[in-house]
């Protein structure tokens, strides 16, 4: 009986409680009620300024952030200014120097190499402005740091290749190397990563390890001598794509199979170089899920407030290995999507 | 001494080549390989054509330091076309005209308006990169479009065993080699670049032979582009920064063509690319660090020099003019 009683009571209460709710809910349905995140997220947002200090536009990778950022940012009122320094480091310190005194909210930074803008970034952090560094990464930790993580893909590709060609795959472990700048971030803590990689692995052999500046035609010259000489070589890393391409044609033009795994920002011209076996292998660093990486970053931070330089976070990008085999039409991205 | 007090500049440093082509034929297995030797020559042969280029400037008498400005931005721009639609050869066409225009201009303001040629081409490069950089195209480097895919042959294919861009480059140097001996504007190129005052009271049209010679190098320097766009199927407008135009100043000086102008040939401009040639190509096979490479190639080139001034030593007469 008093079971009865109490699930009467529960029932009652359950009904009551549901008119109820449907009761009150009824006129919000009509009218619809406010988010109450709203108001404080746009009042964190209107008429903030960032700023993006690329080491050039006109790439593949800046163009990419730089429209991931402004898609994701003006919407909510955030302003988004570039400054490009057009592959002069010393303009990029100026530009930078000049924004100390400015005030943007944020600055979006490529580093050129590791030294150059460290201590303008220490800088700009005590005047106020959060930093945040992009793919290539200063000796200075700033606010964020959103990108690849070299070491680790240098140490990838390097075991793809011993995968391939190491004596104890039934390769000859003869493999050649193609860097780009040799004092850029990328350049350095990809070697470090092939280096220890190597290290462990005494029976591969590095023919030739030479810089190209990121430039195609010098990448093709050098590809073209160390294949002349090294006919029977395995496998190369490069150590951008689009600089690559010119190792690819060296590789065509010699008649050879050489596995070339390179890596970059996953534009279309990647996925339209491995359907034409420019490339063997691209690592792709995503630029778009790098532009959203940097776009949330900095919405967090203008709303939590924290002060610059207090907190440093890092947020290494996923790395996706695409080949022939395995990409899909939606693999690689284009700017006009 | 007497027969090295006659040796010119042009035989020092082919003869540098030749010791140097000795020492690495000894050193390293594989060097004088045929394929190598093909493989060297290609890899300098557009260098050598922007030498070509270069080197009908300076006999001259002027400088072009737009030339690699004008090449990087009139061929991204017709791949650029190509790539939006328009027919290849139509686009190529247009590129070869933006130029041709380039090259007048830059003649017009130094033969007309008088502005010592290094400062007006330095003008004209950085208006000409930055003109295709905001109006012609958004991106650093613009890839060859599928259509034009055949001309890829002119990059990466080869007649009879050998590369095509080793043939355009001799057909490049052929053309301003017959240009500089057989035509009578070749002569009086040489005539305005030996002196200008003295051409002009023998009638030559002085002027309008200036703006040819810039017409000239940038038509030279729009065909050496397309080769090198077929070489990578793509153009990398970042070279119009770069040093490699003094590269290719480099090639014309160490060649023996005097910076005063009216002497020297296409012979000059074939020995310079060679020395450069083989030296690159010896320095990779050896993988000798990029940065060390740099300092191994000035100091070769500044031997170069040193020993033409102790062996041609410098006079009023040599010495009275041009020289920068």
């Amino acid at each position: 009986m008093r079971i009865l009683k109490s699930a009467a009571v529960a029932a009652t209460l359950a009904i009551g409680a549901a008119t109820g709710l449907a009761g009150a809910s009824a006129p919000g349905n009509a009218q619809g009620i406010d988010d109450p995140t709203r108001a404080p997220f746009y009042q964190a947002m209107e008429g903030k300024t960032v700023v993006f200090v690329p080491v050039a536009m006109g790439l593949d990778l800046t163009e990419g952030w730089a429209a991931g950022m402004r898609e994701t940012l003006e919407p909510f009122g955030i302003t988004v200014e570039i400054r490009d320094p057009n592959w002069s480091t010393d303009a990029g310190a100026q530009a930078i120097t000049s924004l100390l005194s400015e005030k943007p909210d944020a600055i979006v930074v490529h580093n050129p190499d590791v030294q150059s803008y460290a201590r303008l970034l220490r800088k700009a952090e005590q005047a106020g402005i959060y930093v945040v560094q992009v793919n290539m990464n200063s000796s200075y930790s700033t606010d964020a740091f959103v990108g690849a993580d070299y070491v680790s893909m240098g140490e990838r590709m390097a075991r793809k290749l011993i995968d391939r060609c190491g004596p104890a795959n039934g390769g000859n472990g003869k493999i050649a190397i193609v860097q780009g700048v040799l004092t850029a971030a990328a350049s350095a803590y990809q070697m470090k990563g092939i280096n220890n990689v190597l290290e462990a692995n005494p029976d591969m052999r590095v023919v030739s390890n030479q810089a190209a500046d990121w430039d195609a035609t010098k990448a093709k010259n050098i590809a073209a001598t160390v294949l002349q000489q090294h006919p029977d070589l395995c496998g190369i890393v490069g150590f951008w794509d689009v600089m690559d391409i010119g190792t690819g044609a060296a590789i065509k033009e010699a008649g050879k199979d050489v596995y070339l795994i390179t890596s970059g920002g996953g534009n279309q011209s990647a996925c339209d170089g491995l359907e034409k076996g420019t490339y063997s292998e691209v690592v792709s660093y995503d630029v778009p899920g790098q532009a959203r990486d940097i776009s949330m970053t900095v919405m967090r931070l203008f709303q939590n407030q924290p002060e610059p330089g207090a907190a440093k976070t890092t947020l290494f990008s996923p790395l996706t290995f695409l080949t022939k085999e395995n990409m899909t039409p939606g693999s690689c991205w284009t700017l006009d999507r | 001494m007497s027969v090295m007090g006659r040796l010119t500049q042009e035989q020092i440093v082919f003869a540098l080549a030749v010791l140097l082509c000795a020492v690495f034929a000894l050193a390293l297995p594989g060097f004088l390989s045929a394929d190598n030797l093909l493989n060297l020559v290609r890899s300098v042969s557009i260098l050598g054509m922007l030498g070509v280029a270069m080197g009908l400037v300076v006999i001259g008498r002027g400088i072009d330091l737009s030339l690699v400005a004008l090449m990087a931005v009139s061929v991204a721009w017709a791949l650029q076309l190509a790539a939006t639609g328009m027919d290849f050869v139509q686009a190529a066409a247009i590129g070869l005209g933006f130029s041709l225009i380039g090259g007048m201009i830059t003649g017009v303001l130094i033969a007309f308006v008088e502005i010592p040629a290094i400062f007006a081409t330095l003008a004209m490069g950085t208006l000409i990169y930055g003109f295709g950089r905001y109006f012609l195209f958004d991106l650093d480097v613009v890839y060859l479009p599928d259509e034009a895919r055949y001309l890829v042959w002119l990059g990466q294919g080869s007649l009879a065993g050998v590369p095509v861009p080793i043939f355009l480059f001799a057909a490049v140097c052929l053309v301003g080699y017959l240009f500089l001996r057989y035509t009578r504007t070749g002569r009086y190129l040489r005539a305005v670049g030996d002196n200008l005052a003295a051409a002009r009271i023998a009638g030559v049209p002085a002027r309008p032979t200036i703006v040819l010679q810039y017409m000239l190098s940038a038509s030279i320097g729009y065909v050496a582009g397309i080769v090198t766009a077929a070489s990578v199927a793509s153009m990398n407008t970042r070279v119009a920064n770069s040093t490699y135009v003094y590269d290719v100043i480099l090639v014309v000086v160490l060649g023996g063509i005097g910076l005063s102008g009216g002497r020297g040939g296409i012979r000059n401009v074939v020995v310079g690319t060679l020395l450069i040639g083989i030296l690159l190509n010896g320095m990779t096979i050896m993988n000798i660090q990029y940065t060390v490479q740099n300092v191994i190639k000035g100091m070769i080139l500044l031997s170069a020099i040193v020993i033409d001034t102790f062996l041609n030593p410098r006079d009023e007469q040599t010495a009275q003019q041009g020289d920068i």
